[in-house]
């Protein structure tokens, strides 16, 4: 049976189509859900192999990008949500999604000893650009048996990953939990240089997953380069770097952990 | 938690937060930036802080909640608070600038900040409001100083208020409901008080106009109601009717017409029906579904879908506010396709600006600077169009210091829909459903004061018809209209615009009637009068006809998405519109006078004087001198810096994007579209011409370059010339001068002969007029007349479409359509500050439409590489560009272009050109298919990355490509 994906949406959520595509195209079937509705249970969570918290504006960034989603996931959902967590689903936030799981703490995840946050690009202005994403984390359910690195559109303003300490940031690469790093095309670390690495995060952190490896947060979308014609250089032939591989390995993750 | 059993006093507190990490932070040193290129040297350093002014009764646990988990990241940012002592906070504070939204100014953080509190346990917010601090440090910095930083800089007291020290949260005040109504005695007046009162209220009413509307109550023998004449005065504004182009226009200067056309008759009926849609009449192309009827024209889109793409202006309210102004403007166009039951899926904007560098000695009273107005355009874009998901993706930014008092703010949307499932006809007994943002006394008066030349009070008088958007609202519209069309549950749409609830509700009552209760209207504050909620121009609202037993199901929908819903009367067959305030009838009027009682306007029209002489100007400067100028010319320059803080990536459907080539950063012609979860291949094309330049000398031949040109540009990317549709936005000075008429009725002939020549039918447009500022001395200055074209192309696969950059060294390159180049209007002419009255710009191509078919074969069989438009800068620039979008050379011999000499035909510009690459196997086929039209092979592309031009057997000159890059991307570095 093809595994559902659960994809949340707030007020603001836009790339909640994008990710449905990919993850269609990926072989899951995909179910939209408002905020409200999971909150007047018209969906239930546990019907759901997959977890998705969409790009976009939730709350329009008021007062922190993903924060005010961070706070509805824990004021309403903390139980659900650690519960899909600890069954071992895979779970994907991605851009705004992924700074909703990080203020809410489920990222880089409470028992990691981690403190983080994302805050505004080091150039301080939202910025719209390709990207080279090396896979770094062995052990992230989406990220460890990707072939190639991703190449793929960042579209943010508050995607710089910063650590309370520089020990936390040694904690969080022991602990295998940096999945994927913005890098040139030749594969190598950005090493903090723009563009890059568009934002000035720490080590040039683009995602990072939980210790257990199934809970993935990325500040670039994936999900907007999933077919060829997508890719920017198409034109000239180019085709390397689908997304689609990322979230075929959640959806594999998710059909074989059925089991 | 708080603790409910212990009561805490009322009181309102402050929290500040302070950026965490080091000294200075990006946003700080932005301002700082910019206080410098404002000529504030003297200013050192700008520490800029966020304020939350909170009011509730707190226990100093609920104080630490909100301050820790929500108003500051505790891992980036710094908070502290205190309640608010007024006498205390009087102390001045000599560095300190504090800036507030004036109360009813928008501000979605404050409602969020109300809305949220109770998650983490904090009960008892009564209401909230924001501001920022700046700490500006310098030496020395007197009072005058850091008052002018705070005028120039940091606040715009059109929607802030500011203090030298710290500032007092104001809420708005509490006010009792108002249903006051004044009667005004327009019977008995006479003409200056007929004059008097529609300048009195701002109405923008000419005597001819105001005797017909006491024509009408002296029939229907009472008097009028105040809320009746703004009704009025809005739905005969320029802004909702196109008076203007209706308009019975008397040539004074027929025997002086270059064109024979006005030899033969000295009138114009009708501008709008006479030019524009007899183009579309004439071409009628049965993929065209709808024109100048809808909110947005509508083309059919694949097997079953429709497009629908409009074209809007908001340029005095950027004038004035232009965060707000721009932000609004990207709002209000989303509004008109969602207007047509569609979903938004991209966005444009072309934006024309004064000098950047202009002096500030040169700046003129009341008038912000153009730095200043072109970064509060762009954020204002940005923060509508990311927030609301919509990909920004084509557009064009233009420099004149004819811009200077009144900037340019062109935006669009494109929309999809399933075919045919817009309703328009509501039906009696359906409800009039109000839905999204509430009602207050946001841009009152937003359709006439549009009409209303700017003057140095302008800002002041006016400011209410400023607002600030709240794309998040829009985009639950969005969520809630687009299900509910495929439910069913409307029989009529339309958007809350100019005008607010009297125009759509009018528009949408007009063939029928309809009673409305304004009392049922949700407020965001009280003390409202009937007519300011009738005509608020409160942003994110739309208005449904919604059948009674539909009712259930559309409000479930908006308790999903969080989208208000507000049922405020009823549609009936009565041919009236009435509206009550609770049992007072404040307005009832016939549906016949409102719609069809506006008398037509008669204008007198002076035809512009064309000189043709051919203009040859000496030019002493080198031809690469000239190219470098020309490529850092900001016209021409890279506009990367302003793309990228766009999202044009949303959505997954940007196949080509406005940056191309093998780094992503060369100037696509046009940008394609393939709508995500549209099945098939089908895909759309969008491009633009403009070129004030062209309006200032000859507006007729500047109607037809710019169709050519965004013909040109869509072809160019692969669109098929026989499906291209294209929307006219005229921006002009004052109508009721005679030479503006005629430059007026000069470029919608343009437009009519170039639309039927190219088959591209108009299916939209929208005119702005009194783009014109009274200066303190009296002089009035005018824009130069500017039309944009916007085209939207459509192709039914992915085939043939072709990007702009080098792409093969050994590829031949050939400058294809015949080669006229002329300098009258020409970049060349403005670098070289080389001035001219002459009319000679680039003529009308009457082979082009064949042209562009014949390039269209050849790209769908593979032949062209890339393919790039000659526009501003003539040919070297285009080669330039090929060049630095694919980092390769090219080596071209200057072509034959009759007797004009080197710098002419390398600079000089033209219509119906372009250079295209080719490879070396497909050469002998495409010059059998494009011979007819010329196609003249230049030279060859090299992997040696080297621009070089040989004339004859001399070589003119070589640049490096990556000193072209550099002169380029001069604006990328900001």
């Amino acid at each position: 049976m093809k595994p559902t994906a659960l994809i949340l949406q707030a007020t603001g959520t836009n790339r909640d189509l994008d990710v449905a595509e990919a993850l269609e195209q990926a072989g899951a079937a995909t179910q939209l859900a408002h905020i409200n509705q999971m909150r007047a249970k018209t969906f239930h969570w546990q019907e759901y192999q997959l977890l998705v918290l969409a790009g976009g504006f939730s709350y329009a960034d008021s007062l922190g990008a993903g924060k005010l989603l961070a706070l509805d996931l824990q004021s309403y959902f903390a139980d659900e949500v650690q519960a899909f967590v600890a069954a071992g689903k895979p779970v994907v936030g991605i851009c705004n999604g992924f700074q909703a799981l990080v203020k809410a703490g489920i990222l880089p995840g409470r028992d990691s000893g981690v403190g983080a946050t994302l805050t505004f690009n080091t150039r301080g202005q939202f910025e719209c650009r390709w990207v080279t994403l090396q896979p770094v984390s062995t052990h992230c359910v989406w990220t460890n048996t990707l072939a190639e690195p991703i190449y793929c559109p960042v579209a943010h303003g508050e995607g710089n990953f910063i650590t309370a300490s520089d020990t936390d940031y040694r904690t969080l690469c022991a602990q295998d939990q940096v999945a994927l790093i913005y890098a040139a095309e030749s594969g190598q670390a950005a090493g903090g240089q723009y563009p890059i690495n568009p934002n000035g995060s720490v080590g040039d952190i683009a995602g990072i997953c939980n210790p257990q490896g199934n809970v993935l947060g990325l500040m670039p979308h994936p999900e907007n380069h999933i077919y060829a014609h997508q890719h920017p250089r198409w034109t000239r032939g180019e085709s390397a770097g689908s997304g689609l591989a990322l979230f075929r390995n959640g959806v594999a993750y998710a059909a074989s952990s059925q089991l | 938690m708080s603790n409910e059993t212990v009561s805490a006093p009322l009181a309102i507190y402050r929290f500040v937060v302070t950026p965490g990490q080091a000294a200075p932070d990006a946003r700080s040193a932005g301002y700082l930036a910019d206080a410098h290129a404002l000529g504030f040297t003297e200013v050192t350093g700008i520490c800029c802080e966020d304020i939350y002014f909170v009011e509730g009764a707190f226990l100093p646990a609920d104080l630490a909640q909100l301050a820790n988990r929500l108003l500051a990241d505790p891992l980036a940012q710094r908070i502290s608070w205190s309640a608010v002592d007024v006498e205390a906070d009087r102390r001045a504070h000599a560095e300190l600038i504090d800036v507030a939204l004036r109360p009813g100014v928008t501000d979605p953080v404050a409602e969020q900040i109300v809305r949220a509190a109770p998650e983490i346990g904090v009960k008892g917010v009564k209401r909230a409001c924001t501001a920022q601090r700046f700490y500006v440090q310098g030496n020395p910095l007197p009072p005058e100083i850091l008052d002018l930083l705070a005028k120039r800089l940091l606040a715009n007291p059109i929607i802030q208020r500011y203090e030298l020290g710290i500032i007092d949260p104001i809420f708005p005040q509490e006010a009792g409901a108002s249903g006051k109504v004044e009667v005004l005695p327009v019977r008995q007046m006479n003409d200056a008080q007929l004059l008097q009162l529609s300048a009195d209220r701002r109405a923008a009413l000419d005597l001819t106009e105001m005797r017909a509307i006491q024509a009408y109550f002296r029939a229907e023998d009472r008097d009028m109601t105040d809320i009746e004449l703004e009704t009025i005065a809005q739905t005969w504004s320029e802004h909702c009717v196109h008076k203007t182009f209706k308009a019975q226009v008397t040539i004074q200067n027929p025997q002086d017409a270059a064109a024979a056309h006005w030899k033969a008759q000295a009138q114009a009926n009708n501008l709008l029906k006479t030019y524009l849609k007899a183009a579309t009449d004439q071409i009628n192309a049965p993929w065209v579904l709808s024109a100048f009827v809808d909110n947005a024209g509508i083309l059919a889109f694949g097997a079953d879908s429709e497009v629908s793409f409009k074209v809007e202006t908001h340029n005095h309210p950027s004038a004035i506010e232009p965060f707000g102004g721009a932000n609004t403007g990207v709002g209000g166009v989303i509004r008109d396709v969602i207007g047509v039951s569609a979903k938004p899926i991209a966005a444009t904007d072309v934006l024309c600006f004064g000098p950047q560098d202009l002096p500030l000695e040169d700046l003129p009273a009341g008038v912000l600077h153009p730095r200043r107005i072109q970064s509060g355009v762009v954020a204002g874009v940005q923060d509508y169009g990311n927030k609301i998901g919509i990909p920004t993706v084509s557009g064009a930014v233009l420099y004149d210091p004819g811009f200077t008092a009144n900037p340019l703010v062109f935006c669009g949307c494109v929309g999809i829909a399933p075919r045919g499932k817009h309703g328009r006809d509501p039906k009696p007994g359906d409800r009039v459903i109000v839905l999204g943002g509430r009602t207050g006394r946001d841009g009152l008066r937003g359709a006439t004061f549009s009409s209303m030349t700017m003057d140095a009070q302008t800002g002041e008088v006016a400011g209410a018809s400023v607002q600030i958007g709240a794309p998040i609202t829009e985009k639950g519209l969005i969520d809630v209209i687009v299900r509910a069309r495929d439910a069913g549950l409307y029989r009529a749409v339309t958007d809350c615009g100019a005008g607010g609830l009297s125009s759509a509700v009018g528009e949408m009552a007009s063939g029928l009637g309809a009673t409305i209760d304004l009392q049922d209207v949700r407020l965001k504050y009280p003390g409202l009068a009937p007519w300011e909620i009738w005509l608020s121009e409160a942003q994110e609202r739309m208005v449904l006809a919604v059948p009674v037993h539909s009712i259930h199901g559309l409000r479930q929908l908006c308790e999903i998405y969080d989208v208000e819903f507000t049922d405020i009367g009823v549609f009936e067959a009565t041919g009236r519109l009435v509206v009550c305030y609770g049992k007072a009838v404040t307005l009832d009027l016939a549906n016949h006078f409102l719609h069809e009682g506006i008398p037509q306007r008669h204008l007198q029209a002076q035809l512009p004087h064309y000189d043709l002489n051919a203009y040859a100007p000496a030019i002493h400067e080198s031809a690469e001198t000239i190219l470098l100028k020309l490529l850092a010319h900001p016209n021409i320059a890279s506009k990367a810096a302003i793309i990228r803080i766009y999202d044009h990536e949303v959505q997954g459907g940007t196949l080509i994007k406005p940056l191309t080539g093998t780094k992503n950063d060369g100037p696509s012609d046009g940008v394609v579209i393939k709508p995500i979860g549209e099945p098939g291949m089908d895909a759309l094309i969008l491009s633009t011409g403009i070129n004030p330049e062209y309006g200032k000398r000859n507006p007729y031949r500047m109607a037809f370059a710019m169709i050519d040109e965004a013909v040109r540009n869509a072809v160019a990317t692969g669109a098929d010339p026989a499906q291209i549709a294209i929307l006219d936005n005229f921006c002009w000075g004052d109508p009721l001068k005679p030479e503006n008429m005629g430059s007026l009725i000069e470029c919608t002939r343009g437009c009519y002969d170039a639309a039927t020549l190219y088959g591209t039918p108009f299916i939209s447009g929208k005119d702005s007029f009194n783009n014109e500022y009274l200066s303190k001395d009296g002089q009035r200055q005018s824009i130069p007349p500017t039309l944009l074209i916007s085209a939207m192309g459509i192709v039914s696969s992915l085939k043939g479409l072709v990007t702009m950059d080098l792409k093969q060294p050994g590829s031949a390159v050939y400058l294809i359509g015949k080669h006229q180049p002329k300098l009258a209007g020409s970049h060349l002419a403005l670098v070289c500050n080389q001035s001219t009255s002459s009319a000679d710009i680039p003529e009308p191509v009457p082979a082009a439409p064949q042209l562009y078919a014949a390039l269209h074969a050849a790209m769908q069989s593979g032949w062209v590489r890339a393919c790039h438009d000659l526009s501003e800068g003539g040919l070297a620039v285009t080669a330039a560009e090929m060049c630095i979008a694919g980092r390769l050379g090219m080596e071209i011999h200057l072509p034959a272009a009759g007797n004009a000499d080197a710098l002419t035909c390398l600079f000089g510009e033209t219509n119906a050109c372009l250079l295209v690459e080719v490879a070396e196997e497909n050469k002998a086929a495409f010059e059998a298919q494009l011979g007819a039209f010329g196609c003249a092979l230049l030279g060859n592309v090299t992997a040696e990355p080297n621009l070089t031009i040989w004339e004859q057997s001399e070589t003119m000159f070589t640049l490096p490509v990556e000193q072209l890059v550099n002169a380029w991307q001069r604006t990328e570095a900001k």
